[in-house]
């Protein structure tokens, strides 16, 4: 039955969910480091100057017995967590923290910067829109902000500042500053298209982190957190093609199917022509439903419910993606690869990879390489271990609908799990579609027919001719000829299209087949059409139909060259 | 970096379209989930998203309240009146065994009360209720130990939490397999902060208890606390209520939780006084004050 009549709530304007002018938006960042770089004191100072830590808070960490610091309060005790971290000084985990300014709201990330906490980068950065990168002015750039950018790049964020700090202890000097800024610039190359910007602050002083420094009026940039508070990386996500996986299927009573999910990119509208993945069937966008009413536009990422004009078969890890504008569809990928699990990457192994809302077994078929994470050098490697990083070739039980991630951050992710621990054991960046040979190799090797038991001779004696191959344009008038002439005959015979390899069982059935002039066959006949075919079609069939005669695939017979069949 | 402004969502809307996504990530990947509602204002908001994140269809999943007996009746009115308008399927679970044994706060200490009327009977009603998934309103706001909890955060059969067995989270894929008797406990609202609950209770008009807003209420004020007075609060010798205009900032047991001098009686007034306000909200629950840390200690153990 069709749906019942609805009253419609008015179409809700897109502006509705947009930022207006006195709104606050949000920006997430991640940042990385170790004891004594001063990061835990740069987000204490940006919690504490945005009044974003409670005086309780702030209490306890005055009372507390340990200050590091050598002034009143340890900021770096603000966003310690974890008791055991507490009592090492260390940092093993990603912590979120939150604070606001009149202009927007931040989620920052917070993530320790040694080396074997990769996985903890990588999982900071997957969600970052820009990386806060320490660098500490005296010692240049060290394993760990290179690492922290490398990571950051990797994971496409796609902006990249880099705070030169302790700018206190170098005398506020704008050479040391320049000098730590150039060293940095020599990475950009291998940072993947991320924006770089440097800012030289104190995070202990303060200078530069909020406020703009009168202690270093050669800079005239922003402070830290202006620019936090005006960079726009969200606009990357809104501008690419329309993609939404489907989470879920709502369906509360006849009629109504609402296909749910979050706009990973892109926008829509009702009208707009939408392809189902994988079965690529089209239809366009009927509604644009929400709990608020419909909406006459959508944009990522939000989270809606889409009805559509047609009836697709929809549901839990379907892809709706622009029709003008199709994603990737295939099994064999390669990815960039973060291992995350003590047991290393086994291609013997098959794993759960979870792609958005889809799930599907995934084997690892190649490690082309892993990577340096000191340097970004691919090197070569015969496994991944944890905290590894590499390039490997992945392929899935059933076909991905994927955009290379570089191009849709939302759409090119995925996770691996071990399906007997349950852990994630992996995150995966798809660079591009990987052509399978065996699956080439498949196809072309299809049909496939057993030989079974009749022979040769018996087939032949039936059917008045052997196996032979026909070279000749499959689309080309002679061709039809040919193949009317011989039916007429009594001959078992078919056109085919492509290139078909290998031709022998057909051949070996005691079909004639007629094939495109590049086919080849091993111990079978072969005639070809005559090059002028194309201007008397008939008498070049004909002049065929001699030669397979003269060779003794066709047995001769009267009938046959009149033309009038037995 | 121009007309950027034309397509970034507020702020709210960035974090209302994250915790619908979560919301239907739980409903999608277990078999049995349930949302934990608490009557508090963090629920109210939980409750309201999951609404709008399976509109036009019902709720896929029951709400469950851990009710410890010590509840104001205000918070149980509000919650049959509310679960029943939205036609909620609401189940209630109170561990019964301990409050035969006669737990309180008092003989048992709030350490102890709490650990059997809320962990325990938190852990045994997703026992019984054979649960997979339990969705709460925990933001990673509220307390240090939380800044690194999970959105899907896993527990073992025992309903314990080890900060070392949980997985790792990237993008917005989340991986909610478990084993049989394992289950996961699902936060939405992660990344919101009070202000940002505040925030949107007000912009989308969502129904909150009373209690939240400021009126005059019998109290007994203990050191700088005021305890709001229920017939269940025992005086201590020589202590009488008296009349202050007050509101609670959050919610838990009568004899626990405290409340705060307030002439806050609106929303808007309340974010108001916020923005003034620079003490954390947990402070006025009592029992967070037992030692330091606790709060990790009680999520090892199972308690949200």
């Amino acid at each position: 039955m069709s749906a019942a009549p609805e009253i419609l709530a008015p179409a809700l304007p897109l502006a509705h969910f947009l930022r207006q002018p006195g709104e606050r938006s949000l920006l997430r960042f991640s940042t990385a480091g170790s004891v004594d770089d001063g990061k835990s004191t740069l987000i204490g100072r940006l919690l504490h100057d945005t009044r974003s830590v409670y005086e309780d808070q702030i209490e306890a960490v005055r009372k507390s017995p340990i200050n590091r610091s050598g002034t009143a309060i340890d900021f770096s005790l603000l966003t310690d967590g974890l008791r055991a971290e507490r009592e090492q000084g260390i940092t093993i985990d990603v912590a979120y923290r939150y604070f606001s300014t009149p202009r927007r709201t931040f989620i920052i990330a917070d993530t320790p910067g040694h080396e074997q906490y990769t996985p903890n980068m990588a999982t900071g950065a997957s969600t970052a829109d820009a990386a806060v990168i320490l660098v500490d002015v005296r010692k240049g750039v060290l394993p760990q902000s290179r690492r922290h950018a490398f990571i950051a790049a990797l994971l496409g964020v796609p902006e990249l500042v880099v705070a030169v700090n302790k700018m206190d202890l170098a005398g506020y000097s704008q050479a040391a500053f320049e000098e730590a800024a150039a060293a940095f610039r020599a990475l950009e190359p291998r940072l993947r298209g991320a924006r770089l910007t440097f800012i030289p602050v104190s995070a202990l002083e303060g200078d530069n982190v909020v406020e703009r420094s009168p202690r270093m009026p050669w800079y005239g940039g922003p402070s830290l957190l202006e620019f936090l508070e005006t960079v726009e990386p969200q606009a990357a996500a809104a501008a690419g093609p329309f993609r939404m996986p489907v989470q879920y299927v709502i369906r509360p009573r006849d009629g109504f199917r609402g296909f749910a999910g979050q706009i990973v990119s892109g926008r829509v509208r009702p009208g707009d022509p939408v392809l189902e993945l994988p079965s690529a069937r089209q239809s366009r966008v009927q509604r644009i439903v929400t709990f608020d009413g419909d909406l006459e536009e959508a944009v990522a990422p939000m989270s809606v419910t889409l009805t559509l004009e047609d009836e697709l078969d929809v549901s839990r890890g379907s892809l709706l993606a622009a029709a003008s504008a199709p994603p990737r569809l295939a099994r064999r990928f390669e990815a960039h690869t973060v291992w995350m699990s003590s047991e290393p990457l086994s291609p013997s192994k098959t794993y759960l990879l979870r792609h958005g809302p889809l799930e599907v077994q995934a084997r690892a078929v190649q490690l082309r390489h892993a990577v340096d994470i000191e340097t970004l050098e691919p090197r070569a490697a015969e496994t991944l271990g944890w905290s590894e990083i590499g390039l490997v070739v992945w392929e899935t039980s059933r076909p991905l609908a994927f955009d290379p991630y570089r191009d849709v951050r939302g759409n090119g992710a995925f996770i691996l799990i071990d399906p007997i621990s349950n852990r994630t054991i992996a995150a995966g960046m798809i660079e591009a579609a990987v052509e399978d040979p065996d699956e080439q190799r498949r196809q072309r090797r299809r049909p496939v027919f057993r030989a079974g038991r009749l022979t040769a001779g018996e087939r032949r004696t039936r059917s008045g001719h052997s196996g032979a191959l026909i070279l000749a344009r499959p689309d080309s008038e002679a061709a039809f000829w040919l193949e009317r002439r011989l039916f007429e005959h009594g001959a078992d015979v078919v056109l085919l299209d492509e290139r078909v390899v290998p031709l022998e069982p057909l051949l070996r059935a005691g079909l004639l087949v007629i094939a495109p002039p590049d086919s080849e066959c091993r111990g079978f006949p072969v005639v070809a059409l005559p090059e002028e075919a194309g201007a008397d079609p008939e008498r070049a069939a004909a002049l065929v139909l001699e030669e397979l005669e003269r060779r003794g695939v066709l047995i001769p017979r009267d009938a046959f060259l009149s033309g009038e069949g037995i | 970096m121009t007309g950027s402004s034309q397509t970034a969502l507020t702020h709210l809307r960035w974090l209302e379209a994250e915790s619908i996504q979560i919301l239907r990530e739980t409903a999608a990947q277990f078999a049995r989930p349930v949302l934990l509602y608490s009557i508090g204002k963090d629920s109210s908001v939980l409750l309201h998203l999951a609404r709008k994140a399976f509109h036009p269809g019902p709720l896929p999943f029951p709400l469950l309240h851990i009710d410890t007996t010590y509840e104001y009746p205000e918070m149980i009115e509000f919650r049959d009146r509310f679960t029943r308008e939205i036609g909620a399927e609401l189940r209630v679970y109170t561990n019964r065994e301990a409050i035969r044994l006669g737990a309180n706060p008092y003989d048992f200490g709030t350490a102890k009360c709490c650990q059997l009327l809320r962990t325990q009977a938190l852990v045994q009603a997703i026992r019984e209720g054979g649960y997979d998934a339990a969705l709460g309103g925990a933001r990673r706001d509220e307390e240090r130990s939380r800044a690194k909890e999970r959105i899907f955060s896993f527990r073992d059969r025992n309903g314990h939490w080890d900060p070392k067995t949980q997985r790792p989270e990237l993008w917005s894929i989340y991986n909610g397999r478990v084993d049989p008797g394992e289950h996961m406990r699902v936060f939405p609202l992660s990344n919101w902060t009070e202000m940002d609950v505040w925030r949107y209770i007000a912009l989308e008009k969502i129904p909150i208890v009373p209690l939240y807003f400021a009126r005059p209420r019998p109290v007994l004020v203990r050191g700088g606390t005021l305890i709001p007075y229920q017939p269940n609060v025992r005086l201590l010798p020589g202590e009488k209520p008296e009349i202050i205009m007050c509101r609670m900032r959050t919610l838990g047991c009568t004899p626990c939780s405290g409340a705060i001098r307030s002439e806050a009686d609106t929303v808007e007034k309340i974010i108001a006084e916020l923005q003034e306000f620079r003490r954390s909200e947990r402070e006025n629950r009592v029992i967070d004050h037992d030692q330091d840390g606790s709060m990790e200690l009680k999520k090892r153990e199972g308690y949200f």
